[in-house]
């Protein structure tokens, strides 16, 4: 039980007076921008949006601004802000199909319709720190190739085709798409409430549960059947408007796995998936999405639950930092009245063991 | 019967112009917008709605094409814009600036008046639609000179 504490006004004042002061650093040093952030910083400025929930950058850089940089805490004040405005309504599932690709790589074939494209990225980088990058470095413009024209189809329903994997679940009809932030978690959850949790979740979280799977905790032999991102439309039905009026566009990294195959007696073998799905530029979060997604499938696939990561009511509980850190950050508060009577207690039962046992207990120092 | 059918795909192609316009706005910035707006004597118009900034929850597909899931919200601005002939526009814009959801709703507004639909087209849409495809020509390129021919080779003594 938490019992509230009152006073300390004057202190906390003028310790967020202190935590601005910090926050700007040494005043010689140029204040950073929120152009500065969202461009430059700008995977940082996905992962907000992502976890936050949120897809604005310029509030997720913003927040990365005022929490100093630290992830957790901007994510926290976008989710706060979130709250502060009305909800017009959901898009229309957005089609990551039409997406206009800037990186699509694959790791199950090598020719695929609309060809590998490696776009920006860290990979085959040395991972040797650049020192040029220390001070203004002027880097060199892209080199263009010919785009094609040709259609990029998702490698998903190029094997699709064949029966090779599983389709996608379809929806029933009329059926209600879950929202978390609508009605509380209750377990067993559909998979639409799952991949809605995951999407917010941790990456940190995420990354570990997945590597667990990886690892032998809940087999999940997975390839990345494909991992893509870049702009793709969204639309919303306006009622106003009579119909779905364009929006613009929104980031997206979007990750397919493909697992193993199972089979039975009336059901061909055939691959199964994962999915991941997230804003921005965020592959490592959605390719550990994908992971824990195919894991918590165990139910639904008839797989043995034995791991960590295949118990959708420990990831779903436990996936959210807001919530994770809110609860261990609690700690640090006042919990003075709860401490006393801990105390309070304690020393009684140490008073009755030395009753009993008969030796003199060492004074307590801080009487 | 005829007729019905037809005014129905008049409203069709109506409003398959509005979405162009309206997609091609919505992929322009507010300062693009009003520069482009200055090259036309706009007509008396007033706000049927003030701007107004909101959520929407964006919906994915599970696998990419399946039942839908709740991925995340995006901020919107909406505004709707009355001109003193009578049309009403709607303009709704991922992001909070009400002032562009504002020019949006005044040329949705204008496409739909005999009068400006064609000026409105010429002088505003066309020339932003022209910025934004050679800026996605220019990302395509960047894009394109980053595909990669992997190849598979036979270890050992094949």
């Amino acid at each position: 039980m938490y019992v509230a504490v009152k006073g300390g006004e004057r202190a906390i004042e003028n310790a967020h007076r202190l935590l601005a002061h910090e926050r700007r650093g040494d005043r010689d040093v140029p204040e950073v921008s929120l152009a500065q952030i969202s461009e430059q910083l700008s995977l940082g400025v996905d992962r907000v949006m992502t976890e936050g929930s949120l897809y604005d950058r310029e509030l997720a850089a913003l927040a990365i601004k005022q929490a100093r940089g630290d992830m957790i805490e901007a994510i926290f004040l976008v989710r706060a802000f979130r709250a502060t405005l009305p909800r017009f309504g959901a898009t229309e599932s957005v089609d990551t199909g039409a997406m206009q690709v800037r990186r699509r790589i694959s790791s199950t074939f090598k020719d695929i319709p609309g060809g590998q494209i490696l776009g920006p990225t860290f990979d085959y980088t040395h991972r040797l720190l650049d020192p040029q990058l220390a001070e203004g470095f002027a880097p060199e413009q892209p080199m263009t190739g010919e785009a094609s024209m040709a259609a990029t189809p998702r490698v998903t329903d190029i094997l699709g085709r064949d029966g090779l994997i599983e389709p996608s679940p379809e929806a029933e009809a009329d059926s209600i798409v879950g929202d978390l932030t609508r009605e509380p978690l209750s377990f067993p959850a559909d998979r639409d409430l799952r991949l809605q949790n995951l999407a917010r979740a941790d990456e940190g979280f995420l990354l570990a549960l997945g590597y667990s799977s990886q690892r032998g905790y809940g087999r999940n032999h997975p390839f990345t059947g494909e991992i893509r991102f870049g702009e793709v439309e969204v639309e919303f039905m306006a009622e106003d408007a009579g119909f779905a009026v364009p929006l613009g566009a929104i980031t997206l990294t979007e990750c397919q796995m493909v697992n193993q195959f199972k089979g039975s007696a009336t059901e061909a073998p055939c691959f199964t998936r994962g999915y991941g799905l997230a804003f921005g530029q965020s592959e490592r979060k959605t390719m550990s999405m994908a992971l824990v997604d195919r894991s918590l499938r165990a139910r639904e696939l008839g797989e043995e639950v034995v791991a960590p990561a295949q118990d959708e009511e420990f990831v779903m509980s436990h996936s959210d930092n807001v919530q994770a850190t809110g609860f261990v950050e609690h700690l640090k508060l006042p919990h003075y009245v709860d401490f006393q009577s801990e105390l309070g207690l304690l020393r009684k039962l140490r008073k009755e063991f030395a009753e009993a046992a008969e030796v003199p207990l060492m004074q307590e120092a801080a009487e | 019967m005829m007729a019905s059918d037809e005014s129905l795909a008049d409203e069709n192609s109506g409003q398959a112009r509005r979405k162009a316009v309206m997609a091609v706005l919505a992929h322009s910035t507010t300062a693009e917008i009003a520069g482009r707006l200055t090259t036309i004597a706009v007509p008396v118009h007033e706000d049927l709605r003030e701007p107004e900034n909101g959520l929407v929850m964006v919906r994915g597909r599970v696998g990419g094409d399946g039942a839908a899931f709740n991925l995340g919200e995006a901020t919107v601005s909406r505004a709707a814009v009355r001109l003193s002939t009578g049309e009403i526009g709607f303009g709704y814009t991922l992001g909070r600036d009400g002032a562009k959801a504002r020019m949006v709703a005044l040329c949705d507004a204008l496409v739909q008046s005999d009068e400006f639909a064609g000026l409105v087209e010429t002088k505003v849409i066309a020339p932003l639609r022209a910025a934004i495809s050679a800026k996605r020509s220019r990302k395509a390129a960047e894009t394109a000179a980053t595909r990669v021919e992997f190849y598979t080779l036979v270890r050992g003594e094949g």
